[in-house]
């Protein structure tokens, strides 16, 4: 049987690396793909919890977000595109015209 | 017998999950990315979650990675000299001290907790889909439904901001 520790400590790992890749990359789609890597850490941790607590409601939430994961990749997408369609872009950091 | 499936699973998606934020080649990315993606379904195989499983390689696997890679052939990116920010280091050094903040939370937290109703034999006997719709279309039946017009805000957003203006918008816009 494996520890409900162990889920987790995959699921945080999974998470910071997300953290990491959002923090470090300066392209528009690997920062998107770091967001989707978070949410699939908090996906393991839903339902890791759900199994530990015998209650089915984490599977739930795990299913709503992979809806939300859905819509917010297609908007963010569509962002990208105008962005680069535009020619505002084509990095992260050079989108700073609200920076003081 | 499952904790080597485990062992696999976990190392498997952390190596790919680093992967995905180290290559430089953006496809390459999404390659890494769409293992992951199946190796948290294994995990979630393991955890008693068939349905969030098959949904996991559904929709995940299915569409939203083939979105990230139509969009990614589209804009035909070059794969650049300085892909990373410029004081990366001190970023990862710095996620790097949080997660062993982590997991030494992880260690000292004992995961006390009300145990719930639903334990695998009892989902065993209706099946773990039913199960789940019955609990989703009752109890959660408004989250539900916000999901719906959420994802109904999502398409029309999506195609609003990427229509190309036709010659008759341009001429009602006032300038």
């Amino acid at each position: 049987m494996i520890p409900l520790s162990a889920y987790v400590a995959v699921s945080g790992i999974l998470f910071v690396t997300g953290i990491v890749g959002v923090l470090v990359r300066r392209n528009f789609i690997i920062v998107l793909m770091s967001i989707e890597i978070m949410l699939n850490a908090g996906n393991l941790n839903l339902v890791a919890f759900a199994d530990h607590l015998q209650s089915l409601g984490g599977q739930v939430f795990a299913l709503f977000v992979i809806a939300i994961a859905a819509g917010e990749a297609a908007v963010g997408l569509a962002i990208i595109i105008v962005v680069f369609r535009g020619k505002i872009a084509t990095n992260v950091d050079q989108i700073n015209l609200l920076k003081w | 017998m499952t904790s080597v499936f485990f062992v696999y699973f976990a190392v498997v998606s952390v190596v790919s999950a680093v992967l995905t934020v180290a290559l430089r080649n953006p496809v390459q990315c999404g390659i890494a990315l769409l293992s992951l993606l199946g190796h948290i379904a294994g995990l979630f195989v393991l955890l008693h979650a068939e349905f969030l499983a098959a949904v996991q390689i559904i929709i995940y696997a299915g569409a939203i990675l083939i979105l990230y890679l139509f969009v990614l052939m589209m804009l035909n990116l070059k794969s650049e000299e300085r892909y990373v920010h410029r004081r990366y280091a001190w970023y990862v050094v710095g996620m790097g001290a949080l997660s062993i903040e982590l997991m030494l939370m992880l260690l000292a937290s004992n995961y006390a907790g009300v145990k719930g109703t639903a334990t695998a034999d009892a989902i065993e006997q209706v099946g773990n889909s039913t199960a789940i719709g019955i609990l989703m279309f009752s109890d959660y039946l408004l989250p539900f439904e916000i999901v719906g017009v959420f994802l109904l805000g999502a398409i029309v957003g999506a195609i609003v901001l990427t229509k190309n203006p036709t010659r008759a918008d341009l001429e009602r816009e006032p300038s």
